[in-house]
């Protein structure tokens, strides 16, 4: 790993300050991308400035239709977190598949929207839920937040503080791991609000989308068989030697009914 | 930079450059040469170490991210006259062949363990999920867990 300069802001202000002022810089979360990039010199940052304790970033509360958790919150907590269980078991339930434990007991929810990797599995909560994300100088919409591979409406040196997720009837999540690294090969979350239905889509493409038309086939009639001939979303499907395009496609599909079904069937 | 981190129960103060790992500051320059370096991309889990009481691969986390932190390593759990329940259990099921990625296993399989939650084959064998292991095929291992689940249980009561 090439040296930097290491920092320790305490405040969110001090650490955008320290951003500004830096030659290359690069924010440090869960660091469970960004430290492995490092050791492979593929990131060479002059300045990493570790965000872990400020008080902006963390937290989880639940109120008013609304799942709020701090950007620096590890999915090891999101998954253990009583208010999410009690809310949101769905993305409870998301954030205890991702990678494994000593992954989850670093990476955070932030950090993961931040890097916006297409395997994630946070994006299709964001998108499903309709989340709005908040930084240290305005909210972004989740549909205006992916933009592509590894792309985000993010600014230079902007700082994710939290994730409001809105709190539905009811979702589920599911998604077919790549069985080495536990990443979705392909995600998806459907959120019932009311009858009005989000489909959020991760792994698919270069960056988590909606499927718009699953969306109004299943707010018309929410079961697994309206999704028989509904249209996929209109995404360059991502294929590598973990999958052909065709086959996510076709898992798309395949995991939105499972997830329905799931959907359908709890109480 | 100068850290002050407590392994093993022993407080060090030391001066480690920047872009020291948690690895190389507990292998090369505290000599605990438990922890092992398998993949150092985060895969393996041979690295895994305690972080306040929490599994987390040590070539994944800088040291100076442990600073002010309580980090334990295989040697901190037992010795050899006084095994951990874990190590133990490990030794009694033939749980290991080359011993490699035993370090890290009994790390995360104690957290799996004081985690509270009930343990059966399948959930042994997704807590250890980031854990890779070359020689057992898991089978032994995850006898290992089972029993020294039950000795741990017995002990805390």
């Amino acid at each position: 790993m090439n040296p930097f300069n290491y920092h320790k802001p305490s405040t969110l202000a001090e650490a955008v300050a320290l951003h500004r002022d830096a030659e290359d810089p690069a924010y440090l979360s869960g660091g469970h991308t960004l430290l492995p990039t490092m050791t492979q010199r593929l990131a060479a940052p002059s300045d990493l400035i570790d965000l872990e304790g400020l008080a902006e970033l963390t937290g989880i509360a639940a109120e008013d239709g609304t799942l709020s958790i701090g950007a620096f919150t590890r999915h090891a907590e999101a998954a253990a977190s009583a208010e999410v269980a009690g809310t949101l078991p769905a993305l409870a339930e998301l954030a205890e598949g991702i990678g494994d434990a000593q992954v989850r007991n670093r990476g955070t929810i932030g950090g993961s929207l931040a890097n916006s990797d297409p395997a994630a599995d946070y994006p299709a909560a964001v998108l499903a839920l309709n989340a709005v994300i908040h930084t240290d100088r305005r909210q972004i919409a989740a549909d205006d937040y992916f933009r592509g591979l590894f792309e985000t409406a993010l600014e230079e040196g902007e700082i994710i503080t939290r994730i409001d997720f809105a709190i539905p009837s009811r979702a589920a999540y599911e998604k077919f791991p790549n069985p080495a690294s536990r990443y979705a090969t392909a995600g998806v979350m459907v959120a019932d609000f009311n009858g009005t239905v989000r489909v959020g889509v991760t792994g698919a493409g270069p960056c988590g989308c909606r499927a718009h038309a699953f969306e109004a086939a299943l707010s018309a009639h929410l079961d697994p068989a309206a999704l028989d001939a509904a249209e996929l979303p209109a995404i360059d499907f991502n294929s590598d030697l973990h999958a052909s395009a065709e086959y996510r496609a076709h898992l798309v599909r395949v995991l939105a009914q499972r997830a329905t079904a799931r959907l359908v069937a709890a109480p | 930079m100068n850290l002050t981190l407590t392994v093993n129960g022993v407080e060090h103060s030391l001066d480690v450059p920047a872009n020291t790992l948690l690895t190389d500051l507990l292998r090369t320059q505290l000599r605990l040469t438990g922890t092992h370096v398998g993949c150092d991309t985060s895969q393996c889990g041979a690295c895994t170490v305690h972080l306040d009481g929490r599994s987390v691969k040590a070539c994944t986390v800088l040291a100076a991210q442990a600073g002010g932190r309580t980090v334990t390593t295989i040697e901190g759990i037992g010795s050899p006259d006084d095994l951990h329940p874990m190590q133990a259990a490990f030794r009694d099921c033939h749980a290991l062949q080359c011993g490699f990625c035993t370090p890290g296993m009994i790390l995360r399989a104690i957290e799996l363990v004081e985690d509270g939650g009930a343990l059966d084959n399948r959930t042994v064998r997704e807590g250890l999920e980031g854990n890779i292991c070359r020689c057992t095929g898991y089978h032994n291992i995850v006898k290992a867990v089972l029993a020294a689940s039950d000795t741990m249980q017995e002990q805390s009561q």
